[in-house]
């Protein structure tokens, strides 16, 4: 059985058994090159469900973002490796409750770009895709296009250690646990590498394309203050422009924000209509968040955030005596 | 360098350690770097790193944040955080190539009032050395 075959049946008997109020899924989009969030309620709409390359989707934002919605409910949810990270993350932050969640797995091989797509295709339109495993096939007005999976997936997804759910109720398929991988280092490492003036130059001109639409923060499941830093007017932190000094505040400052919260997911990026790189920053504190303090983000169900976990004998070097 | 040059260094003090620590100072009469430009907040873990970036970015030579000795927090565990995130602005400051110098963070105790007047000065004159904050000529906000 295939995984959207396995997940619809799961689905249904959770629905069916009254486990659930509510699942969250994915279903085929309008467009082809994007699913849709599905919502489901009765076993009908529980055929819709799929699980493909198309999937982006962190469904947990829902949790956080509509909150209201999801109170006193029990509600499935699946999930790829990251997304479950971020359910264990909105657990931990005590945004929902684990036994109010059933967390269903999804044996994840990367979700695609949009972007990469469209560069492969030469920016024709894309009327058709199919997901083949190894190869993607997208078709449209005039052609045909096998294309290597690697070539069109996320950055976060090449990237990627923990392709499928830590923390699961149901898996569909064989759960891989931790895959290392090599590619995630080398472009810190070598942006690293470079003089700082350098380094702060080629920060400055991804920043500068920012038109601060906010989809990032806004896809972002662990972006979920009530009012943003950026929405603040009283006293207003940052001017509401394209400026790039406005655009590396925007930057850094959620960078930090997620610091040991951004579970790699790469919404944001995705989500990102001027092709920023905005993964490469929150890799890095990532790094330094498991070196300095010894923790993933959304790994450990029993965890406690680094930033709200303290160690009292920690490395203090950079203090002042 | 130019030889009248006096940083500005912007100071998140704690209310119940570092700021009580800098009265003390002023209290003694002692001595202490005028470059510094105090500024009250309820815990050291009240700042935000939008603070020190703000602060960076809109000309001050120097940032300086005090909060209380481990342990000794008012809010008990709030310099402890304070502490990690602080690491991690360095750090990020580091690998964006700003300068993370030109951020410090000490604890002060509201008996300490030389301590106070010492990191001032101390701290003042690293900055000195460095300059003016170079962001002051290309980033305006
Ligand atoms: S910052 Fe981006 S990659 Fe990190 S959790 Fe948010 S959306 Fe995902
Ligand atoms: S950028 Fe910061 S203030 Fe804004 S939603 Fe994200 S975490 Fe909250
Ligand atoms: S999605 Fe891209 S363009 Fe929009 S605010 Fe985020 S980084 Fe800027
Ligand atoms: S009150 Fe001084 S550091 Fe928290």
């Amino acid at each position: 059985m295939n995984t959207t075959d396995n997940l619809r049946k799961t689905i249904k008997t959770l629905i069916s058994e009254k486990k659930v109020d509510l699942f969250l899924g994915w279903e085929k989009g309008s467009l082809p090159l994007s699913a849709t969030p599905l919502f489901v309620t009765t076993g009908e709409q529980a055929e819709r469900a799929i699980f493909d390359v198309t999937c982006g989707n962190n469904l947990s934002i829902y949790f956080t973002k509509d909150k209201k919605q999801y109170a006193n409910k029990k509600v499935g949810i699946a999930v790829k490796g990251c997304d479950a990270r971020s359910v264990v993350l909105n657990i931990l932050e005590k945004q929902i409750k684990r036994e109010d969640v059933v967390i269903v797995g999804v044996p994840c091989n990367g979700v695609l770009d949009k972007k990469k797509v469209l560069a492969a295709t030469e920016g024709r339109e894309v009327l058709e895709l199919v997901d083949n495993g190894d190869t993607v096939t997208v078709k449209g007005k005039g052609f045909e296009l096998s294309l290597n999976r690697q070539e069109i997936l996320s950055s976060s997804c090449l990237a990627c250690i923990y392709p499928d759910a830590q923390e699961y109720d149901f898996f569909m398929g064989e759960a891989r646990g931790e895959v290392p991988n090599e590619e995630r280092v080398k472009e810190i490492i070598d942006f690293q590498n470079l003089p700082d003036s350098d380094r702060w130059e080629q920060t400055r001109a991804e920043y500068q394309k920012c038109i601060r639409c906010y989809a990032c923060r806004n896809v972002c499941p662990s972006c979920y203050c009530n009012v943003c830093f950026v929405d603040q007017n009283d006293p207003k932190w940052i001017g509401s422009t394209c400026e790039y000094t406005d655009s590396v505040i925007f930057h850094v400052i959620r960078n930090l924000h997620v610091a040991g919260r951004c579970v790699e997911c790469g919404a944001c990026e995705r989500a990102c209509p001027m092709d920023i790189n905005l993964l490469m920053m929150n890799r890095k504190v990532a790094m330094e968040v498991k070196d300095r303090f010894g923790d993933v983000a959304g790994l450990d169900i029993n965890g406690k955030p680094a930033m709200s976990d303290f160690k009292e004998d920690e490395k203090q070097k950079f203090i002042m005596g | 360098m130019n030889k009248e040059f006096t940083p500005r260094i912007t100071s998140f003090l704690c209310k119940w350690c570092s700021y009580t620590g800098a009265d003390l100072a002023g209290t003694s009469r002692l001595q202490y770097s005028t470059s510094i430009i105090p500024l009250q907040v309820m815990c050291s873990s009240r700042v935000d790193p939008v603070f020190l970036l703000k602060a960076y970015l809109s000309g001050s030579d120097g940032v300086l944040m005090g909060g209380c000795h481990p342990g000794d927090c008012h809010y008990e565990t709030g310099n402890y955080h304070t502490r990690r995130r602080f690491a991690l602005v360095k750090e990020v400051f580091d690998s964006l190539g700003l300068e993370s110098a030109r951020l410090k963070l000490s604890w002060i105790s509201a008996s300490e009032g030389p301590k106070f007047a010492r990191v001032a000065n101390e701290y003042t004159e690293e900055i000195r050395k460095l300059g003016e904050n170079p962001t002051r000529k290309s980033i305006f906000l």
